[in-house]
């Protein structure tokens, strides 16, 4: 069974390497400033052999967002959740971790397709699921559409 | 002709026993058989139809379905191609993965915006004549993913539909009676028909 690691203890780890970016932690996970996001993953790959990004995923909070990473390192056997926001201010932006992990690629895509989240330093980062020419970002909360046969969804 | 009776003929009587007689007279040999002259070879081997009745039969009994399965209703119709339900009864086993060698194509599952351009491309590039099955709720109706930003309700958008086999999934006993409707259909061609 993977071992979750502290998310405090990470914190205190990354807040020695990079001051001011550790914005808070509980006990599974560590929030960390969207600027720093990749200083911080690279830290965390490096130096803690978090060599596997199984999942990233976004959550809607309407007037921000929050990427989530779920890191976890198979020769140690332990995980940590990173988590950072970025405010919606029409295009949110965070740093890309494909230089890292080549899993990334594909999820960040698809956030980007389904959230509207830009990640910047992405080698290829237009829509996945949905075509070019598709208006707005399905998974938003803020996102309504026709039904066909009348009515609106959100 | 006198008939002695103990009571009195009607005239009806005696036309009538005149007629019985001259066809009794009449009726000493049977009538030829009006195929005698057939050899028993060809008489068991020869049916008389029309041309456009022959024809529709061999269709009927030679569909093969292009394999268009974007979802789980491919695998009730994997279980129908096994050896339980086994459609190659109706002549169907060909599962073709060419849409030029396919007659019938069925979609089984859930067809998205993104997919939709695929599915008209192949419906085009079938030769005629041909036919689509809509199998499943989603092919159908968009199913439970009616409503949604990226799923097509129903293939009828995209491509004329034959038949519809409802179900999610439709289990093999309801596919077969689908391709069995659609066999009745197919009978009913018309050779010269508009294209």
């Amino acid at each position: 069974m993977t071992k979750p690691l502290s998310g405090a203890e990470i914190a205190r780890q990354i807040g020695e390497q990079l001051s001011d970016a550790v914005t808070g932690s509980d006990e599974t996970t560590v929030f960390v400033r969207s600027e720093d996001i990749l200083n911080a993953a690279r830290f965390l790959k490096e130096n803690l052999d978090f060599d596997y990004l199984p999942s990233i995923t976004a959550v809607d909070f309407l007037d921000h967002f929050d990427v989530i990473y779920h890191l976890r390192s198979i020769k140690n056997n332990y995980s940590v959740v990173l988590r950072t926001r970025c405010d919606n201010s029409g295009s949110p932006r965070v740093p890309s971790v494909v230089s890292l992990w080549q899993g990334a690629d594909l999820q960040e895509r698809e956030i980007y397709d389904l959230m509207g989240i830009y990640f910047e330093g992405h080698p290829n980062m237009k829509r996945i699921v949905l075509w070019e020419g598709y208006e707005g970002h399905p998974l938003r909360k803020d996102f309504i559409m026709d039904v066909p046969g009348g009515g609106k969804t959100t | 002709m006198e008939i002695e009776t103990p009571y009195v003929l009607s005239d009806f009587d005696k036309t009538e026993a005149e007629q019985i007689e001259a066809l009794m007279a009449a009726a000493k040999e049977p009538y030829p058989d009006p195929v005698a002259w057939l050899e028993e070879e060809i008489e068991h081997n020869v049916l008389l139809t029309t041309t456009e009745h022959l024809i529709d039969w061999g269709k009927r009994f030679s569909v093969w379905p292009n394999t268009f399965f974007p979802a789980c209703c491919a695998f009730e119709v994997i279980s129908a191609a096994a050896s339980r339900f086994d459609f190659s009864r109706f002549g169907m086993e060909v599962l073709r993965p060419s849409p030029r060698q396919a007659d019938l194509m069925l979609v089984a599952g859930t067809v998205t915006w993104k997919l939709a351009p695929a599915l008209r491309r192949v419906y085009d590039q079938m030769a005629e004549p041909k036919w689509v099955i809509a199998m499943g709720a989603c092919a159908i109706s968009g199913g439970a993913f009616r409503g949604s930003y990226s799923v097509v309700p129903g293939i009828n958008r995209i491509i004329p539909v034959d038949v519809y086999i409802p179900g999610c999934p439709p289990r093999p006993e309801g596919l077969i009676y689908g391709f069995m409707a659609l066999h009745r259909k197919v009978a009913k061609d018309k050779l010269l028909k508009k294209g």
